[in-house]
């Protein structure tokens, strides 16, 4: 009897060792001079809910597949050295968070998209403060749920445009956090492709191929304080609903066809409390309706605003236009758009009942921006004064431009934003 | 040509036309300083007042100064002096005495802003050296006008038709011809044509450095690969100072073969 | 000494010189240039400054021909026909500037005491009147002392008092034995001054003498009469070819003016 209950004391002591053993992650160390000299064979070693921490070193591997859940911790940014070679980390596994890696040299591929990170198909997936050099496509999320991607550099090599990939490439996913990151290099800082109810806050997006943010059939989607400067165009919304854009700064995006937004065929969307500096066109848009643009700054645009045809219902209100070279150029075929209670810098008009508002409804559109829409190398005539004799004959009796594209109430200052 | 360039300039310098000039331009730039304070917008207002002022009365008071002085040229004449130094340096006291109205005028107020010490400065130096290279440009023009036209009636109204011409008509015709031709490619000829009219191209110059965002949203790649690029502000430079050169290679030659 | 040999100078159809063969040799000589109005004086005066170029034959001066060069012009004082100054520039200003442009001596303060210049010498030229810029103008031209000294209607607007400083002047400068060519409408100044008379008719030398043969030529009294004579002739000739009438109407009308 003491024999048997001895037996059965062992083995709940074991039992219990073994739960406790369970329950405890483990810290798997990798380095040339811990356990596991790769991180291939820590990642096989490690059970579910293990921590995996590298330490400082250079790392040659690629194809590492992550297939439970895992916390990857770098120590002292660790590089992972894919040589070129392929891609280096793949998750498919929920609940795996990967932090302070160095990933680098994926290499270009034409039949694949390889990436830095690659998440598919998992749920909530945390990849914070990590650095990626030269990586093709940085970060792939690919049907993923409720991924966190914070505090990330991404930088990659400007190649031509079918060589290089997208920093944060997001397709078919939801309810993502993309927050803080730093993007420069690729084709897109930031792609969404099917993307539904996400957002995008806080990143800087520069010197990227063609645009800073790239929305494609995505819908209630929200992105808000970030940067976009330098790109082939800041941010490009095509075929996409209900997004909601606040207080990003565009910037700088120069270059024939460059836009600090571009709109496409795109539907109740607001953009409000914006700054557009410099940029050749600050919004681009075509075939876009129910459209909030509210208290915008334009400042030292080529062309504030361009409209092409089928835009309807937008609401263009309460924005600074000042010294953009042009303010306005609308297609003659756009109806029940407003354009009231903005400041223009080149409104002339009087207030004589010093209510704020001018007396005399301003023109934003000038024959000039009408002739170049029709004949882009008139550009060359630019303020000459042949252009600006016939701009102001056409505002004194107007011919050519859209009769209804006016501000009834034109603020006098500036409107502070 | 040094002497003659010096009394030249000096008369220049005293007559009520200099100071008249320098008036308005202290008064133009500091008054839309003053009421502005932008100082890129105010270097835009003054951009379209000097592309049509400066040839203006370079050329209008170049012929001026011209038959005004031609007594005083034939006083010169007679001295034993070269032909080509005294008219070289009767279009070059002109040309500098304008100058100096032009950049006394503008600078001081810019000055006063502090423009020396803002990130403006080169766009103001664009402005006042393309001002200045019209003004040489155009009187040297009028001068040649002078030179050809004996009839004083004759010489104003060419000077005015030249201005009219290179201010106005071009740039009109030049529009109308884009309009007309829009089916075809027209990068090399809107850059021809800018090139040959030193207003045009002044105006480019300067823009370039103001509307930089504009012109770069233009789409042909003939276009922006002249303008965008070193190259670009090189050759314009170039076309610019063959312009300048070009009066004063005319004035030697006329005033070669000319009777007085 | 000036040569011109063979010089035509034709402005468009209008034919001002037509094979003038002339030659100044002698120092210390006053030579008049007369003719009247378009007969080609002014022309002949600025062809040898170089101011007009000949169409045809070439011009010396001491054995140089004189195209495309300008150093010999140092040789030359010129006295142009209309004094037109810059006029913003002072008096002061406008003799320092030519003294500038030439270099060397000038006699400037021996003259401007001469012609009473001296309280115009901070005026501009603007202000002054006819007579005083004619002052200045001699002034300008003579100042430099120069061996050949040419006159272009010395007489205009000066006073009388200006006018007897500058016989007196001129005289002294033959004196110096200075070569002199003068052209002028005032032939009581000729008939005082000049020692020899050249007299253009159509851009051709119709006459070369001293003022005593052209007078008894012509067998008149004086100077005036002598070249009325002989414009009458030449007027009573084209009457009767009357091949070119206008130019026998321009005889008659300069005709008029010279007397």
């Amino acid at each position: 009897m003491q024999a048997i209950l001895q037996y059965f004391s062992l083995l709940v002591t074991t039992l219990l060792l073994a739960a406790a053993a369970a329950a405890q992650p483990q810290t798997l160390h990798v380095g040339p001079e811990e356990d596991y000299p790769s991180i291939e064979a820590a990642l096989s070693a490690a059970d579910s809910g293990d921590v995996v921490e590298i330490h400082t070193g250079t790392y040659h591997e690629h194809g590492l597949v992550v297939d439970k859940p895992l916390h990857i911790r770098g120590i002292g940014y660790p590089v992972l050295d894919a040589q070129e070679q392929g891609e280096i980390l793949t998750i498919i596994a929920h609940d795996v968070t990967v932090e302070g890696l160095q990933l680098q040299n994926v290499g270009v591929s034409y039949l694949k998209d390889h990436a830095g990170i690659r998440v598919r198909q998992r749920s909530r997936a945390v990849i914070r403060n990590n650095r990626l050099v030269n990586t093709f496509f940085g970060i792939y999320l690919e049907r993923v749920h409720d991924a966190v991607i914070e505090d990330n550099e991404l930088s990659g090599v400007l190649r031509d445009e079918a060589s290089s990939g997208n920093g944060i490439h997001a397709w078919h996913c939801e309810n993502l956090d993309i927050r803080n990151n730093w993007v420069t290099g690729h084709r897109d800082g930031i792609y969404f492709e099917f993307v539904d109810s996400s957002q995008i806050v806080g990143n800087e997006s520069v010197g990227n191929q063609r645009y800073g943010l790239h929305f494609m059939f995505s819908n209630h989607d929200e992105y808000h304080h970030n940067r976009f400067a330098d790109n082939g165009a800041g941010v490009a919304v095509m075929f996409s609903k209900f997004i909601n854009m606040w207080e990003n700064t565009f910037e700088h995006n120069w270059g024939r066809a460059a836009y600090g937004l571009l709109l496409k065929e795109i539907y109740d969307a607001r953009i409000e409390d914006n700054h557009f500096i410099q940029n050749t066109i600050g919004i681009n848009i075509e075939g876009s309706t129910r459209i909030v643009y509210q208290r915008n700054a334009f400042r030292r645009n080529g062309w504030a605003i361009k409209m092409a045809g089928g835009c309807l219902d937008n609401d263009i209100t309460e924005n600074n236009f000042r010294s953009n070279t042009l303010d306005l150029v609308v297609s003659s075929n756009v109806n029940n758009n407003t354009f009231d209670g903005n400041f223009w810098s080149e409104y002339n008009g009087y207030d004589l009942d010093r209510d704020g508002i001018g007396d005399v409804p301003y023109r934003p559109v000038k024959l000039f921006s009408y002739i170049l829409d029709q004949t882009p190398e008139a550009i060359v005539l630019l303020r000459s004064f042949f252009v600006s004799l016939m701009n102001f004959s056409e505002k004194v009796s107007p011919v050519f431009t859209p009769a209804n594209v006016l501000d009834h109430q034109p603020s006098m200052q500036p409107l502070s934003l | 040509m040094l002497k003659i360039l010096k009394y030249s300039t000096y008369d220049l310098l005293r007559s009520r036309w200099a100071y008249l000039y320098l008036a308005f331009f202290l008064l133009f730039s500091g008054g839309l300083l003053y009421l502005s304070g932008d100082v890129s917008k105010v270097v835009i207002s003054l951009m379209n007042v000097i592309l049509i002022l400066c040839p203006l009365i370079a050329t209008m008071f170049g012929v001026m100064y011209y038959y005004n002085s031609r007594e005083f040229t034939e006083l010169l004449l007679a001295q034993p002096i070269r032909r080509r130094t005294i008219f070289w340096g009767q279009y070059l006291g002109l040309a500098i005495s304008l100058s100096v109205s032009l950049v006394i005028g503008i600078g001081i107020p810019f000055v006063a802003y502090g423009i020396l010490h803002g990130p403006e400065i080169w766009n103001f130096f664009t402005l006042i050296s393309n001002g200045v290279l019209l003004t040489f440009i155009f009187s040297g023009l009028a001068f040649l006008i002078g030179l050809k036209n004996e009839n004083k009636i004759r010489g104003f109204g060419l000077a005015i038709v030249l201005w009219l011409f290179f201010a106005v008509v071009y740039d009109g015709l030049f529009l109308l011809s884009l309009i007309l031709f829009k089916e075809y490619p027209l990068e090399g000829f809107s850059l021809a044509a800018t090139v040959l009219n030193p207003i045009d191209l002044s105006r480019i110059m300067i823009l370039l450095k103001l509307d930089i965002s504009a012109l770069m949203g233009y789409t042909g790649a003939v276009f922006q690969k002249f303008l965008g690029t070193a190259l670009g502000m090189g050759l314009s430079l170039l076309t610019l100072a063959l312009w300048a050169w070009l009066p004063v290679w005319g004035i030697q030659r006329i005033a070669q073969q000319k009777d007085f | 000494m000036i040569e011109f040999k063979n010089i035509e100078k034709a402005f468009g159809k209008n034919e001002v010189l037509q094979g003038i063969d002339l030659r100044f040799a002698q120092t210390g000589c006053i030579s008049a240039v007369l003719g009247p109005n378009g007969s080609g004086k002014t022309t002949l005066i600025k062809s040898l400054l170089g101011m007009v170029l000949p169409d045809q034959g070439s011009i010396e001066v001491n054995g140089q021909p004189i195209r495309r060069e300008w150093a010999y012009r140092n040789q030359i004082d010129y006295l142009p026909q209309i004094a037109r100054f810059p006029e913003n520039l002072r008096v002061a200003e406008l003799l320092r500037m030519i003294k500038d442009i030439r270099g060397g001596a000038s006699r400037d303060e021996e003259l401007i005491e001469r012609f009473g210049l001296s309280p115009f010498l901070d005026k501009r030229l603007g202000t002054l009147s006819g007579g005083t810029k004619q002052k200045v103008n001699l002034t300008l031209a003579l100042m430099y002392d120069s061996p050949i000294v040419i006159l272009d209607e010395p007489t205009s607007g000066l006073d009388p008092v200006a006018m007897i400083q500058l016989k007196e002047l001129i005289r002294q400068e033959k004196k110096r034995g200075k070569m002199v060519l003068i052209t002028t409408h005032i032939m009581s100044f000729v008939e005082e001054m000049a020692d020899e008379i050249v007299f253009l008719l159509e851009g051709k030398i119709y006459f070369r003498g001293s003022v005593a043969e052209i007078k008894t030529q012509h067998q008149a009294e004086g100077l005036e009469e002598a070249i009325a004579g002989i414009l009458k002739g030449q007027l009573s000739a084209t009457a009767r070819t009357v091949a070119e009438p206008k130019s026998a109407l321009q005889s008659i009308m300069s005709q008029l003016q010279t007397a």
